[in-house]
């Protein structure tokens, strides 16, 4: 799970342009919304792809996304029992 | 025909250089546009993590209208300057880029993020938002850099009142070829009457 975490945080880093942020300025509970990593809604959007992309994760309901894209661990755990690839 | 205004400051960004009013303000190595963007971007000191996430036009027209409105914050008060650019390319860098992107039926992932630049003028709302600019804004698509027509249509923006400033630039990018030649112009007056008046005022 440590590992998925880190290369989720690197991901995440790549995919949003977040230039000035390396993995261990994330925290795992920390909103990634809102205050905590800035992010508006056409980041959204590029994690839904980001899903798609790089765990054959399909998010067809906006409405899960505000489930899923909570924090570093709530993204984790989602992939974990949802990844095709 | 109102007299036409002073050019308050210039920038141009072209070739690994920018010049402000005739200075050489930073250099570097200018073959890979990305790169020479983020290293002026640090070396000019500024603090807006959006700009990495900036197509390549944005960050071009972003650096120079930064310079510019930076040594001039008088001309944002109120509404702020209005907005005057053009370009040959439009947005095709970008446009390029969002088409690869769709391009393999096998492999297709559409990036918001690249799709939301395919608009030349969104370059003026990445600046307008910087600024928190309410001002009018034009974009114009020309063959050839026009600086008669850009000062011709701002100064009817000033004569009839719509702007008191108007930054004014030709913004091109496409591949690694990229030129800005941006200006601020406005105030009013030309420049040696605006110089008279105020040496008469300090007289007094």
């Amino acid at each position: 799970m440590e590992d998925l975490k880190l290369e989720l945080k690197k991901n995440i880093i790549t995919v949003l342009n977040l230039e000035d942020l390396k993995p261990e300025d994330i925290d795992d509970n920390a909103p990634i919304f809102g205050d905590g990593l800035g992010l508006d809604s056409i980041d959204a959007l590029e994690l839904i792809v980001m899903f798609s992309k790089e765990y054959g994760i399909k998010l067809t309901d906006p409405k899960e996304g505000k489930k899923i894209f909570i924090s570093i661990n709530t993204m984790a755990d989602y992939i974990t029992a949802h990844r095709t690839v | 025909m109102a007299p036409p205004s002073p050019i308050l400051s210039t920038c141009k960004i072209a070739n690994g250089r920018i010049v402000v009013d005739g200075t050489v303000l930073f250099e570097a190595d200018g073959a890979d546009f990305q790169a020479f963007a983020k290293a002026a971007y640090q070396h000019l000191g500024i603090a807006y993590p959006k700009f990495y996430k900036m197509d390549c036009l944005s960050k071009l027209a972003f650096l120079a209208a930064e310079i510019l409105l930076g040594g001039h914050p008088e001309v944002i008060a109120g509404n702020g300057p209005a907005v005057v650019f053009a370009n040959r390319s439009s947005s095709l860098d970008t446009d390029v880029v969002f088409q690869q992107s769709i391009a393999d039926p096998e492999n297709y992932f559409p990036s918001p993020a690249v799709f939301v630049y395919t608009l030349p003028n969104i370059c003026v709302c990445e600046i307008s938002i910087r600024h928190q600019l309410k001002s009018a804004n034009y974009f114009f698509i020309l063959d050839t850099f026009d600086s008669d027509f850009l000062q011709t249509f701002a100064e009817d923006l000033m004569a009839s009142a719509k702007a008191e400033y108007v930054l004014c630039g030709w913004v091109e990018c496409f591949g690694n070829a990229y030129t800005a030649t941006m200006w601020l112009t406005g105030g009013g007056m030309p420049a040696d009457f605006a110089r008279d008046a105020s040496l008469q005022q300090f007289e007094k």
